[in-house]
């Protein structure tokens, strides 16, 4: 069974390393600044006792005022995982860093949430729409959509 | 980590052109295409020679009605279960599925049709031979189903292509479906050579 790690442990670790990353800390997610996403997700990727070597998923959710990025990593080595979260403001134009040099499998999904929820990941690849055409207008899956 | 680019992503062109077809094909598909059975009412202006070879021609067709594969959603269980042992369509003529739409002349549109599909639905469609008909499968096939007032669903097949049956159902039963072809077959037995024609 895939141990969930201790948030605050993690987050005390990050902490030391990048001490204004961390905005936000409860039982089930730390929830980092958006500035500091890709250097937090490095970290807990290349830290050999963190070691998070796979992306679960990506998840983006709506709350009108921001829109707030769930990603659940995991270790198979060490067999643990953990969420990270953070957030994104603003609806014109959202933008956060794209995480697809350190996990590939950010690569579809990352273009998943661009495709229905409109926030652009920087340094992506690919970036272009995965499910609708191109020249489809509007990101159905925000809540203001239609 | 370095990204291949050239052997993973494809072309924006490609990209572009597809979102022009797609956009295209949705602005000439609002309204649907009207149901291919007027000709029904016109039982007595038919030529009264040509009924003996209407009656073998259509005793053929009806018989030996190859589906063509364009199975995009849930209803495609349906359709294979009314193929398999049980329920058994090759009674009635039609046991092979072609996966080429040259051999095809029946198209059950089983699933729900998104305006990405649509283009290539339509493209199998144009690639049947005369004669050919169609069954809109299921609620989806008909009019969109629940997925109707979605963003990126097509209203019913009628808009993209002309459906001679409807059946109706979320899935149907095979026993309806097969009920569906009979009803087909029976609008076939009624056919005459000359009617039917492109109708686009």
């Amino acid at each position: 069974m895939t141990v969930s790690l201790s948030t605050w442990d993690v987050a005390n670790q990050i902490k030391e390393q990048f001490p204004d990353a961390v905005s936000e800390i409860n039982d089930q997610a730390i929830l980092v600044k958006s500035e500091s996403l890709f250097e937090v997700a490095q970290y807990l990727k290349n830290r050999p006792e963190l070691d998070f070597d796979y992306l679960n998923y990506i998840s983006a959710v709506d709350y009108f005022d921001y829109f707030e990025l769930v990603y659940q990593l995991t270790s198979i080595n060490h067999n643990h995982s953990l969420i990270l979260k953070t957030r994104c403001y603003g609806r014109d134009n959202p933008t956060l860093p794209s995480l697809v040099s350190l996990w590939r499998g950010a690569d579809f999904q990352e273009r998943e949430i661009y495709d229905l929820m409109g926030i652009r990941f920087d340094g992506h690849p690919n970036m272009k729409r995965i499910f609708l055409w191109d020249g489809f207008q509007g990101h159905p899956l925000r809540k203001d959509y239609l | 980590m370095e990204v291949v680019q050239r052997y993973i992503y494809s072309d924006t062109e490609l990209d572009r052109t597809e979102g022009e077809a797609i956009e295209a094909l949705k602005a000439r598909s609002q309204q649907p295409i009207p149901d291919p059975d007027k000709w029904l009412d016109e039982e007595l202006e038919r030529n009264i020679l040509l009924t003996s070879l209407d009656a073998i021609l259509d005793w053929a067709r009806r018989s030996s009605l190859w589906p063509a594969i364009c199975f995009p959603a849930c209803c495609a269980f349906e359709l294979i279960a009314a193929n398999a042992s049980r329920f058994d369509l090759s009674r009635f003529g039609m046991e092979i599925l072609r996966a080429s739409p040259r051999q095809a002349d029946l198209m059950i549109t089983a699933g729900t049709l998104t305006w990405k599909m649509a283009p290539q639905v339509k493209r199998i469609y144009d690639q049947m031979a005369e004669p050919k008909w169609v069954i809109a499968m299921g609620a989806c096939g008909i009019s969109g189903g629940i997925f109707r007032s979605s963003y990126n669903v097509v209203p019913g097949y009628n808009h993209i292509i002309p459906v001679d049956v409807y059946v109706p159902g979320c899935p149907p039963r095979p026993e309806a479906l097969i009920h569906g072809i009979r009803m087909l077959q029976n609008k076939i037995a009624k056919e005459h050579i000359a009617i039917k024609l492109s109708p686009l």
